[in-house]
Formats: C-alpha cells, sequence, structure tokens
C-alpha cells in the first residue's frame, strides 16, 4: 500500500483508541456510564412488589431524594413531582407494560424503562423551574400525551 | 482450457450484444417495485411530516403511528431491499457474464415470496392490527399476520442470498486462479452480510409468531429486541455498503478516472463485512439489562467500522483528484472544477458522499456511551439516518438510475432527462438539509422521536420546537416533490426514452496497478471470523438475558 495510505490508516485507527480512552474514562473513571441497571421484576405483578407497589418520592438524605416511579400507557406515577433546587434525586423506575423512555427535556436524563427491567438513573437539578418529562419510546396511540413535570423550586 | 476459451467467447457475446434480457427483467422488476414503493413511502413521509407540526389533521380512520409504521416499513424495508436486489443482480449478470438459469429461478422465487410477504404485512398496517412501527418491540403485539409476512420477506431474501452465492461458485469454478470482478466481489459481500444479518430478526421473528397467537404465553423483550438490532443496524450498512460499491466502482468511470488500489477496495469490504453485527448494540446503549462493561465493549465494536469508513473517504479523494488532474485541474483544488459536476450519474452520488461526512460525525456520536444519552430517542435520531440512508444511500441509488435503466432497457440517457435528474438532485439535497438540519437541532433541544403532534399541555419548552417542526415539514414537501420526478424519470426511462446502447460504467483499475490478491476471496474465512466477531459481542450479553431472565411479557395491544 502507499506510505500516505498507511498512515492515514494509522491516525484513524489511532483516533479510535484516543476516542475509546475518553469514553472508558469518563465511563469508568467519572461514573458517566449510561444507566445499564441490571435488576428484574415480574412485568405481571409490579403492583405487588415492592418498590413498586408503593410508587412515590421519598427524602433519604440532606437534599437527596429517591422517586419510584412507574410507567404505563400513557402516564408516570407518580407525577407532578417537586423538589427543591440543588436536590440530587435517585430515579427507580420499571414499567407495567410496554417499552416506554424516561427523559426529562434539557437535561441528560434518558433512559429505556422496560417491561420485566427496573432502571435506576440519577439527576442533580441545579437550576429551578419546570422540567418537561416524557415517554420518548412509541407505546400506543396516547404516547404523544404521556408527559408529566417535575418543578424545582 | 478448452472450457474456458470457450465460456470466455460466451462472455465476449454477451458483452458485444449488451444486457441478457432475461436477466435485465430480473432487476427490473425490483426496480419498478422499489421505486412504486418510494412513491407511496413519500407520500406518507409527507403526510407525517405534516402532522408532526402540526399543520394537518389525519382523518379518523388513519392515525399516525399507522402512517409511520408504513412509512418505515416501505421505505427502509421493501424500497431499499427491491432497488438493492435489482442493482446488485445487476451487476453480478454484468460482471459474470449473465445469471445461471437457477439463479434466476432462484430470483423469481424470492421476488415472489417478497410480493407476498410485503402485501400480507402492508394489509395488517392498512388494518390498523399492526402499528408497532418498524422496530415492532414487543410485548406490542401486531396481528400474527404481521409477523408471518415479514418472515415471507425474510426467506425472499434468503432466496436471493443463495442465487448469489451459487453464481459466483459456479465464476469461481470455472475461473480456476481468478479474481472475480469487483463488483461481484462486493455483491458478495452485501448477500453474505445480509444472511448473517436475517439470523438475528428469522429467530426474533419466529419466536413472536406463536406468542402474538397466544400459542406461548410470554417473551423475553430484551432478547427480542437485541435480535431486533442484529438485524436492524446490519441492514444499514448493507445498504451502505452497496452505495459503496457504485462510488468504487461506477463513479470512477463516470468521471473519466480509474478506480482506486484494488487491495485496499477488498480489504474495505472484507472489514465492513466481518465487523458489522455487533454494530446493532449501539442501539441498546441506555437499555437496562446490559452492563457498562459489555456496552463500552459494544460502543468499540461500533466505532470500529469507522476505519474502513475512513478508508473509503481517503480513497475517493484520491480518485476524484486524480481524475480531475489529468483532465488539467491545477494548484492545490483545481481538480474539483474540472469533476463533471453537470452530470446527473456523478452529481447524485457525489453529494451522496460529501453528505457521508456529517452522517458518519453524527453517528459516531451515537455510538458513543455519553452522547447517545443526550440524542437516544429524539429527532437527532431521525435527522441522523435521513442523511445517512436518505442522503448517502438513497442519493447514491438515484444517481444509478440514470444509468441502470437506460441500460437495462436498451434506451439512451438523454440530455434532457440528465437536466432533470440535476434538478432533482438539488431539489433533494435542499430538502433533505432543511428537513434533517432542524431535526438534529431540535432533537438536541430534547423533542423526541416517533410522537404525533403534541404540546405536551402547551409546555413551554414543547412550543419551542414547533418552528423547528415547521421547517421539517417544508424539507418534507420539497423532498416529495424530489420523489415525484424521480419517480417520473424512471418510469421514463424504462418507457420512452429513446432507444439506444447504454454502456456498463466499470472502472478500470490503474495501468501500473498491481492484481488483486487471491486470498482476498476466501469467504469461507470471512464467513468465520464474522461469526467469532459475533460471538464476542453477542454470547456474553445474550447468555445473560436468558438466564437472568425476568418472567416475560404478554402480547399487549396499546393502540
Amino acid at each position: 500500500m502507499h506510505r500516505l495510505e498507511e498512515m492515514w490508516i494509522a491516525i484513524s485507527s489511532g483516533i479510535l483508541v484516543i476516542f475509546m480512552i475518553i469514553v472508558g474514562y469518563q465511563t469508568f473513571a467519572l461514573g458517566m456510564g449510561p444507566p445499564s441497571n441490571k435488576e428484574i421484576i415480574d412485568p405481571q405483578k409490579v403492583d405487588q412488589t415492592a418498590p413498586f407497589d408503593e410508587p412515590g418520592i421519598t427524602k433519604i438524605g440532606e437534599n437527596e431524594y429517591e422517586v419510584v416511579m412507574t410507567l404505563q400507557t400513557f402516564g408516570f406515577n407518580p407525577n407532578n413531582i417537586e423538589i427543591p433546587a440543588g436536590a440530587e434525586v435517585h430515579f427507580i423506575m420499571t414499567s407495567k407494560d410496554v417499552t416506554h423512555g424516561f427523559q426529562i427535556a434539557g437535561t441528560n436524563i434518558n433512559a429505556m424503562v422496560m417491561p420485566g427491567h427496573i432502571q435506576r438513573i440519577s439527576h442533580t437539578f441545579d437550576k429551578p423551574g419546570e422540567y418537561l418529562v416524557l415517554c420518548n419510546e412509541y407505546c400506543g396511540t396516547g404516547h404523544q400525551l404521556m408527559s408529566t413535570t417535575i418543578v424545582v423550586k | 482450457m478448452k472450457e474456458l476459451s470457450a465460456l470466455s467467447l460466451q462472455q465476449k457475446t454477451i458483452k458485444a450484444l449488451g444486457v441478457n434480457t432475461k436477466d435485465a427483467k430480473i432487476s427490473l422488476s425490483y426496480l419498478s417495485v422499489a421505486f412504486a414503493t418510494l412513491l407511496i413511502g413519500g407520500i406518507l413521509g409527507l403526510v407525517q411530516g405534516l402532522q408532526r407540526a402540526g399543520l394537518l389533521e389525519l382523518p379518523p380512520w388513519l392515525n399516525y403511528y399507522q402512517v409511520l409504521t408504513a412509512h418505515g416499513i416501505l421505505l427502509l424495508l421493501v424500497f431499499s431491499t427491491t432497488f438493492t436486489i435489482g442493482y446488485q443482480y445487476a451487476n453480478l449478470s454484468h460482471s459474470l457474464g449473465g445469471l445461471l438459469p437457477k439463479v434466476r429461478k432462484l430470483a423469481w422465487s424470492g421476488f415472489s415470496l417478497m410480493i407476498i410477504g410485503v402485501i400480507l404485512v402492508v394489509t395488517m398496517i392498512v388494518l390498523n392490527e399492526a402499528s408497532v412501527l418498524y422496530t415492532f418491540y414487543p410485548p406490542l403485539a401486531a396481528h400474527p399476520i404481521f409477523y408471518v409476512g415479514l418472515v415471507f420477506v425474510v426467506l425472499g431474501i434468503l432466496a436471493c442470498c443463495f442465487g448469489v452465492f451459487i453464481n459466483y461458485r459456479h465464476w469461481r469454478k470455472t475461473h480456476p486462479g481468478q479474481t472475480t470482478p469487483l463488483l461481484a466481489f462486493f455483491a458478495m459481500g452485501v448477500f453474505v452480510l445480509w444472511f448473517f444479518a436475517s439470523i438475528g430478526v428469522t429467530i426474533e421473528v419466529l419466536t413472536l409468531i406463536p406468542w402474538s397467537m397466544g400459542i406461548v404465553e410470554t417473551t423475553n423483550v430484551m432478547v427480542d429486541r437485541t435480535l431486533f438490532w442484529w438485524f436492524g443496524h446490519t441492514l444499514v450498512n448493507i445498504w451502505y455498503l452497496v452505495a459503496t460499491s457504485a462510488w468504487y466502482v461506477i463513479v470512477p468511470k463516470i468521471i473519466g478516472g480509474r478506480h482506486f488500489n484494488e487491495k485496499l477496495i477488498r480489504l474495505v469490504v472484507i472489514l465492513l463485512v466481518i465487523l458489522n453485527i455487533p454494530g446493532g448494540f449501539h442501539h441498546q446503549i441506555i437499555d437496562p439489562a446490559i452492563s457498562e462493561s459489555i456496552k463500552f465493549l459494544h460502543v468499540f465494536m461500533s466505532l470500529s467500522i469507522a476505519v474502513p469508513s475512513l478508508m473509503t473517504a481517503f480513497a475517493m479523494f484520491a480518485v476524484f483528484e486524480r481524475a480531475g488532474r489529468k483532465k488539467g485541474g491545477k494548484g492545490l483544488l483545481g481538480w474539483i472544477t474540472k469533476l463533471p459536476w453537470g452530470d446527473v450519474r456523478f452529481l447524485a452520488p457525489m453529494i451522496a458522499m460529501i453528505s457521508f461526512i456529517p452522517g458518519g460525525a453524527g453517528g459516531i456520536v451515537n455510538t458513543s456511551n455519553q452522547m447517545n444519552q443526550v440524542i437516544h430517542n429524539t429527532m437527532w435520531v431521525v435527522g441522523h439516518f435521513h442523511v445517512t440512508v436518505g442522503m448517502s444511500v438513497v442519493m447514491t441509488f438515484f444517481g444509478i438510475c440514470y444509468w441502470l435503466i437506460p441500460y437495462l432497457t436498451k434506451r439512451k440517457l438523454t440530455p434532457q432527462m440528465n437536466r432533470l435528474g440535476v434538478i432533482q438532485t438539488i431539489i433533494w439535497t435542499v430538502g433533505m438539509i432543511l428537513m434533517a438540519g432542524s431535526q438534529h437541532l431540535v432533537g438536541l433541544l430534547g423533542d423526541p422521536r416517533r410522537t404525533s403532534f403534541t404540546t405536551y399541555g402547551d409546555h413551554p419548552r414543547a412550543l419551542s420546537w414547533i418552528p423547528y417542526e415547521y421547517v421539517m415539514g417544508i424539507g418534507a414537501s420539497l423532498l416529495l416533490l424530489g420523489v415525484i420526478i424521480q419517480v417520473y424519470a424512471v418510469i421514463n426511462m424504462m418507457f420512452f426514452a429513446p432507444k439506444g446502447e447504454t454502456t456498463f460504467p466499470v472502472a478500470e483499475p490503474e495501468d501500473n496497478a498491481l492484481p488483486a490478491p487471491m486470498w482476498t476471496e476466501r469467504w469461507g474465512l470471512w464467513s468465520v471470523l464474522l461469526l467469532m466477531v459475533v460471538a464476542m459481542a453477542y454470547v456474553v450479553p445474550i447468555v445473560d438475558m436468558i438466564v437472568n431472565a425476568p418472567p416475560g411479557s404478554p402480547p399487549i395491544k396499546t393502540w
């Protein structure tokens, strides 16, 4: 092969390696990995299984909250959550029917919530405001209605 | 030896006579279905784009998700598949000196199977029994006939795969010691990949049939999803490989140049085939049930196909520069002006290639852990695949039409038709930039994909997305205009263009080029390597999903 071709391939592979080092550092050293929780649940018995038998918001520390949430067509339970500014919130979620997506517009919160699986994701809400929470995976005729808000005061 | 010379004589006759009529009929039938589908899919695209922006209210008997399911399946599955087969079989027939009679039979059986399959699938969508979108993620459950239709489509594809394998093997046997022509080599790459890609979705659909009929109570939604993307993402790269076959072999001839170093081209094909399938996992980066370390491995495996893509970028620009300089292009960039920009057969694939630069960069965003979380299931993704598929792939397909169809119908590309093609290309490019550009931007602002018009109770953030959705609507309108012009051009070149001789533009190697190495033809070895890569990516997560599975999900209809 031509010398320039070899250089180009070397540079391309080099960029890939550097890229992977950065992604790896962010994932494993800075804890910025994607939501990847591995707990499971019987999707037909969500209402009878703890903690989803009592969905809601619990204060677990100094400005730290836990939200146990179920998703089902076409809503979130609990909805219209209110928290103080600067609160760190841990969401624990599962679906009672089909696959849903949990997205808070304007933040990096984005996770698939699937029947049979428990998904976890955390976020610190620094800025006050009314955040739009929406389902971003098609779940049926009312999918476009599936939303709620989180008010940060 | 005698057989060899007899065969080459046969080949010469075919070359002298031009296209083999029986083979042309196969390609033309597939292409007709492709463009009929494009027209319907395009209309549905505009309907959807206008509904999404709140500019159009659908009648009560039609819902947005039905339209979206049909748009996705017709364009992503039916249009791309039938075009690919029509074009690849023409390549095969041309470069191997005609198809074998049994291969022709396989191609026709594939055609019938696919038509039956598409009719079943479309009927179910029209009856609103299958508004499950083109990903049909369980536990959304469509009517069993929808899945049966999909099985027919896959069987049709498999028939065409075997046709290619048989013709290739026959040629290799009758031409010992020779490497296959480059276009046939590409065809092998495309269909080998297609064969292995189909395995995933076949297993998925076969488990969904008894489940949707109620014979089996529950299904494992994670496994189904993983098997879908095994197929779904590989399909994207099959189209891309089809497009690159035109970039590497056809386009250099059209601009009066030579093709790039054959060893590198073959290496790119082999790498794209071997490395491709695990790319599907980057659709599941924010899924539960897959650990962070496995996802990290998948990020690497998905990104690895950036290397052959960058090699392609290098090779193509080298070919353009050489051709431009040979025509007298001076200075650093003077060669650019020497390229035949007014020739649609060059212009369309050239814009396709350029759009692969933002398309590929967007793909890198989608593939990497943290950035995926920002854009997953937002409009960004829709913008991304309209740039990659709608521009890089489809514009290459459009450009191919302007020589392939006249070649197959023994007609000529007239200057008027070429001009119309150039106009079509410009309209398409502007439409895509407007539509995909605003989709990318509004996606970054959080606008979700696969959602009909909504303001989420007039939430200010959702209202801020609407101006972008208007721009999407404008883009979609231009694109439908582009579809109509393209379909008109195809019909004209099939039935009305003046009779004449059109050559099949296959580029020659450089004068001092080395022969292609024989080891590149070891498809058995490439298949084993492909399976090893698949095993590396899939065995651990799939075993984990099965062994540590939750109780399964029953079928649910939510529309």
